[in-house]
């Protein structure tokens, strides 16, 4: 059965007052990964198509095509987890 | 200078990152390692390889031979008076934590007080501020101006005949304003405090002298002036450092373990600067920090210093036609090392370091470990930093302005 972990290699808490997440694809994964979120998420911007302004379930994120995501809002690890769940799965 | 032969020892400047030719900003943090310094590492390892001091065999005393002459070499290269001062550690973070541990210990308490200043990075303020709940000292903090330059008058203001110790980056890690550290260093000494400098943003790209500025110790990282990680300096006066007590027990630091029944155990150390480094050293580290000091000597610590400007110079200048650039800190440029630090309207940091990374461009988003900066003087909830190197070039420039100029369009 896939899962998340599947998919992400790492997250990180960013240095700064923002507390923005970093999501960090698994390199062999990120394509599909990319594919999956973009297929479910709701596209606002983007830049020469390598950059992805999106929303999902009142959440804003960015996607980027070398295979990392920001998000900024997030409650705790959970909703991180019930969210990438939902975008990757 | 030659760049592109500078660059051609540089075997990473060749890669790819996200499909585009690497730009790396973030030299700051750490720099890149050209082909004579991983040479001198792979050589030291494939036909040196042993441990120091503790063997007669061949083999150690060539290992030997090369850890020393490495001391000997970064000992000329900041002008110290003599080797024994140059202590290997891991880094500046652990040379800061040697003096606040060892000499701090020993020699602040109660009633007496440690001066820093509010731009410094986390490395000189937390081993302080971990010591100070141990030993009861008072830190005092000197205000940085809003152009992000040290307040002299208040750093001088705040000396008293309490103050043991005055500690003070020479370059700024956020900002890259270089700090007069002699003139602080006058002030101390007249007060009759000692003078520590967080070298790790001025060896790596100025000509440092000990003697001139009259520094009583000074911290500085190999793995930002083209060296491996994991090795670093502690530079301190050979008066100070033979009073001073070891900082971590083992081998090496001691010249003798006696026990017997009646009396116990009895401990005499070494001298410095092995009392300071226990156990087995970095090795290899040292020998890989001495190639690249040898790199940074035929280049030239003045040339290094007058290629950062012009380039800083040029990206300034280049980075105001973006309108939604801010760049932050002083404008004098003559009195900053290749630093920029900046935001973008609309954009958290991290933003956009992950835009620039998606076009192969490596800064830095964040505090950069100096978050007392970023909130009491910057008034930032983080910033990006451009920092440059010998290898960077104005058309690594150009190009991080026209993804800047794109970051814009968001």
């Amino acid at each position: 059965m896939v899962s998340v972990e599947d998919y992400v290699a790492r997250i990180e808490g960013t240095c700064g007052e923002e507390k923005d997440v970093i999501v960090v694809f698994k390199y062999d994964k990120k394509d599909e990964a990319i594919a999956n979120i973009l297929k479910k998420a709701k596209l606002k911007n983007t830049i020469a198509g390598i950059i992805f302004e999106l929303t999902f379930q009142d959440i804003s994120f960015r996607l980027y095509t070398s295979g990392k995501a920001i998000f900024r809002s997030i409650k705790n690890k959970q909703e991180l987890n019930n969210l990438l769940a939902n975008l990757l799965l | 200078m030659d760049i592109e032969a500078i660059r051609q020892d540089f075997p990473i400047l060749k890669r790819k990152i996200n499909n585009s030719p690497l730009i790396y900003f973030d030299n700051a943090a750490t720099t890149q390692k050209p082909r004579q310094v991983i040479n001198a590492i792979s050589d030291f390892y494939e036909n040196h390889n042993a441990n120091v001091h503790r063997a007669v065999h061949t083999l150690s005393l060539e290992a030997t031979d090369f850890y020393e002459k490495s001391r000997e070499k970064i000992a000329k290269f900041i002008n110290a008076k003599d080797w024994p001062e140059i202590v290997f550690v891991r880094g500046t973070t652990e040379a800061i934590n040697l003096v606040a541990y060892s000499w701090g210990l020993s020699n602040l308490g109660k009633g007496d007080e440690v001066l820093v200043s509010l731009m410094e990075h986390h490395s000189n303020i937390v081993p302080w501020e971990i010591t100070s709940k141990l030993k009861g000292f008072t830190i005092k903090y000197a205000k940085v101006n809003a152009d992000a330059t040290l307040d002299y008058d208040d750093f001088e203001s705040k000396f008293s005949r309490n103050t043991k110790i005055a500690c003070l980056s020479h370059v700024s890690n956020v900002t890259g304003v270089i700090n007069d550290v002699k003139r602080i260093a006058k002030v101390a000494h007249d007060n009759g405090a000692l003078m520590l400098v967080d070298g790790a943003q001025s060896v790596p790209h100025l000509a440092v002298d000990v003697q001139d500025l009259d520094m009583d110790f000074l911290a500085f990282s190999g793995h930002k002036m083209l060296g491996p990680t994991g090795i670093g300096v502690l530079y301190g006066k050979k008066e100070l450092l033979e009073k001073m007590q070891p900082f971590q027990g083992g081998g090496e630091m001691i010249k003798e373990v006696a026990f017997s029944q009646d009396k116990g155990c009895s401990i005499i150390w070494n001298d410095p600067p092995w009392k300071f480094e226990a156990g087995t050293p970095n090795i290899c580290g040292a020998v890989g920090l001495a190639e690249a000091v040898k790199y940074l000597e035929a280049v030239g610590m003045d040339e290094v210093l007058n290629h950062e400007k012009a380039l800083t110079k040029y990206a300034v200048e280049r980075m105001k036609e973006c309108s939604k650039v801010t760049i932050y800190g002083s404008n004098d440029l003559s009195k900053k090392c290749g630093i920029i630090p900046f935001t973008v309207k609309g954009l958290s940091s991290h933003d956009v370091a992950l835009i620039c990374d998606n076009y192969g461009i490596m800064i830095r988003s964040g505090f950069h470990c100096a978050q007392p900066l970023h909130q009491q003087v910057l008034k930032l909830p983080s910033s990006d930093r451009a920092s440059f190197y010998i290898y960077n070039t104005k058309e690594e420039v150009d190009r991080f302005v026209e993804v800047l100029k794109e970051i814009e369009q968001l």
